[in-house]
């Protein structure tokens, strides 16, 4: 068993990782063709990934509805809700699963007015948390944090039609921190982390790095 | 005693915010937007392109991200639409469909444009990075059917177009890694050229990209979305933002002066600095 | 008394959005019809999030659990007609039943591999998933090795490797290369654990800490601005799009 369940995947990563790698460096129409069956495939599999998405949310909430855990009757409104979106998807306007999306259903409708403004005002609430947090917490203690006060005021005014009317030159300024300190610092953590992607590709591909095949044998 | 100034109940501040914002999108005042050169930049290219050239714009965004991008997305689909360029839309993120159709769809109506013919919206795939590289090698492979279940090899709109390689310029609205994903996987593979427009979040981290010249223009937030309106003339959500956009910054501004103020009036300063020191040792 | 409180809040706010919204059918631009109460539900969906920065409340925890639960379905959804559909089951299923056309055989290998995937919910057949995620790695690590140290190593090494005062650019350019070029090397040298940061490495490293600081300062400036951005496109929606004040 133990062929099966840790030989077989880290050979599969293994010769995939390097052919793979190899096929960037020799670009005929045969290698070519390769990487597109490959990407190809990897596209349907990463298709699977919502059902688990799928399960990993219902089992959660379900979980929490069985065992009566803190706010349990909250959780029923997942299902809830995506119970509706699950029915009118499936429902497509009465034409099933199995032909063409249909448009302008019950599906969109509920996808424009529930989902859109209630996802984009969640993530909005945070603006007043931001200025909370720049009023509370914000403090030039020292030298580092003061650096950091100091450019970030000064991109905030830059970056707004008002900053030039403030002073002609808070633009520039702004500009110039983006282009210059700021691109130099997320060029550094860019190379660093890059190498780090790449450090760990290989110790994948040499079977080093396994974490993907989970715990167990 | 000045210490009660900073630990006042936020929901103070909730409130001043909220004012800031509202009152500011009431009064109608102007203000100067002049477009910044990564924003020209991607306009210039776009009036450069001959009718019929082919330009993909990804909006890899969701609800989330979509005060800021979908502005984005209208300005340049007027821009595209009025040139007669054929624009081809997908999206890598489940939640970002509908937002893209709705924006695709409404401004073709407004520009006359047809589905299939003039422009095609091939919807969401999964797949990220094998799916940029599916398309760059197949784009038919990649898409067999555009949203409605049209096949790609037949629609005018694709007339050739086989891979990313014939594709004139690439825009990705980004919220969040897709950029890089699509400069390394599409854009440094396929040799095409490419701009970014962004959540103003990740607008910092792609500044190296443009000064490596890997992409030729960026659109950060708001702000990069106003100055496109601007340009093309249509002024909307993010031209009529940039109000309590400036305002709310200068109360942000006022905030942080006005808490350090006290912080260094109250001798904060001094307790901090013997911490640092204290812990130092 | 707290208690209380919050339930007349919770009336007289319940009350003023029926009010609202009575006046807006009545006497506003609204008509009885999908659109008008989509506006509705969406302006009292935005104003029951917007309760959280009162307190947590019950009408914010259904609101965002009922959001999560529509997000999965439609991710659902739009996974089958986008995806599944179009890539499984018309070139597989629906060849190999009518015969009109070749099925594509070919596409079996992923769709076991994907249904292995899902087994990793299984207690018995988990490890089947290995070899669906040793193939979805394998393949990320495989294009991640070349096309990393291209886009992200070599060419953004490139710019930093550009002659300075060669008489194409400015005096103010070649001095600005020299910031980014030490930026760079002093902020990986303060990245880089394998030698103490003493003597002239620990000054170079804390001229790195200093380029990182006013990094993270502009992207605090502009994390702030995208925030606001999305407050403000809310509050427009409100005032626009519901109440009608705003043109």
């Amino acid at each position: 068993m133990t062929f099966l369940r840790r030989t077989i995947p880290l050979a599969i990563c293994f010769v995939l990782g390097i052919t793979i790698a190899f096929q960037y460096y020799v670009p005929n129409q045969h290698s070519s063709a390769f990487l597109e069956l490959m990407t190809r495939w990897d596209k349907i599999i990463a298709g699977f990934a919502v059902f688990i998405g799928a399960y990993s949310l219902f089992h959660l909430h379900f979980s929490r509805i069985k065992f009566k855990a803190a706010g349990w009757g909250y959780s029923i409104f997942v299902f809830i809700g995506a119970g509706i979106m699950l029915f009118f998807g499936f429902y497509n306007e009465g034409e099933g699963l199995l032909a063409d999306k249909q448009e302008g259903s019950m599906f969109d409708w509920l996808y424009i007015y529930v989902q859109v403004p209630a996802g984009a005002t969640i993530f909005s609430i945070l603006a007043f948390f931001m200025a909370s947090a720049a009023y509370r917490t914000f403090r030039a203690r020292t030298v580092e944090s003061a650096l950091l006060l100091v450019a970030a005021i000064i991109v905030m005014l830059g970056r707004v039609p008002l900053g030039a009317l403030i002073s002609p030159y808070l633009p520039l300024a702004a500009d110039w921190i983006m282009s210059v300190p700021n691109l130099a610092a997320k060029r550094g953590i860019l190379l660093g982390v890059s190498l780090g992607a790449i450090a760990t590709s290989i110790k994948i591909i040499f079977g080093i790095e396994r974490q993907y095949l989970g715990g167990g044998d | 005693m000045l210490d009660k100034f900073v630990n006042i109940d936020r929901r103070i501040i909730f409130v001043l915010v909220a004012i800031a914002v509202i009152v500011s999108l009431l009064l109608t005042f102007r203000l100067p937007i002049p477009p910044t050169p990564p924003v020209l930049s991607i306009y210039n290219t776009i009036e450069d392109l001959p009718p019929d050239s082919h330009v993909l714009i990804a909006f890899d965004y969701d609800p989330a991200a979509m005060e800021e991008l979908q502005p984005m997305a209208v300005a340049l689909l007027h821009h595209l639409y009025s040139k007669d360029l054929k624009v081809i839309g997908l999206t890598l993120w489940p939640g970002g469909t509908g937002l893209a159709e709705q924006a695709l769809v409404t401004l073709a109506g407004e520009y006359n444009k047809k589905s299939g013919e003039d422009f095609v919206f091939l919807g969401y795939k999964p797949g990220v990075a094998s799916l940029i590289i599916n398309m760059g090698e197949n784009l038919h492979t990649a898409f067999p059917t555009d949203f409605y279940g049209n096949d790609t090899q037949t629609l005018p709109a694709l007339r050739g177009v086989h891979s990313l390689k014939d594709i004139d310029y690439v825009i990705d609205l980004a919220a969040g890694a897709s950029a890089e994903t699509w400069i390394a996987f599409g854009k440094e593979k396929y040799k095409f050229d490419m701009a970014v427009g962004c959540t103003a979040v990740i607008g910092p981290d792609l500044y190296p990209f443009l000064d490596s010249r890997q992409i030729n223009g960026l659109m950060a937030g708001l702000k990069g979305a106003a100055e496109y309106e601007v340009l093309v003339g249509f002024q909307a959500n993010a031209v009529e933002g940039m109000r309590p956009q400036s305002v709310t910054h200068a109360l942000v501004v006022v905030f942080i002066i006005f808490s350090n103020a006290v912080f260094f009036a109250s001798g904060g300063w001094r307790t901090t600095r013997k911490r640092l020191g204290g812990a130092g040792r | 008394m707290n208690r209380s409180v919050d339930f007349w809040i919770l009336v007289g706010t319940l009350a003023a959005f029926t009010a609202v919204n009575i006046f807006l059918f009545l006497y506003g631009g609204f008509r009885i019809d999908w659109d008008s109460f989509g506006i509705v539900i969406a302006a009292g969906l935005t104003l029951i999030m917007y309760s959280f920065l009162y307190k947590d409340n019950p009408a914010f925890k259904i609101g965002e659990n009922l959001y999560v639960g529509v997000a999965l379905g439609y991710t659902v959804i739009i996974t089958w007609f986008n995806a599944l559909k179009p890539d499984i089951y018309e070139p597989f299923f629906v060849p190999l039943f009518t015969g009109t056309a070749r099925p594509e055989y070919l596409v079996v290998v992923p769709v076991i591999l994907g249904i292995f995937m899902v087994l990793r919910i299984s207690t018995r057949l988990a490890w089947l998933s290995r070899w669906s995620f040793a193939f979805v790695v394998g393949l990320g690590a495989g294009l991640t090795i070349p096309n990393y140290i291209h886009t992200f190593i070599l060419r953004q090494i490139e710019p930093s490797m550009r002659p300075l005062f060669g008489g194409n650019e400015t005096v103010f350019a070649s001095v600005n290369g020299i910031f980014i070029l030490v930026g760079v090397v002093t902020v990986l040298l303060y990245f880089f654990f394998s030698i103490e940061h003493k003597g002239p490495v620990g000054v170079a490293s804390k001229i790195g800490i200093y380029f990182l600081m006013v990094s993270f300062g502009a992207s605090f400036g502009y994390t702030v601005m995208g925030r606001m951005s999305l407050l403000i496109g809310r509050m427009i929606f409100l005032l626009r799009d519901w109440l009608g004040v705003l043109h």
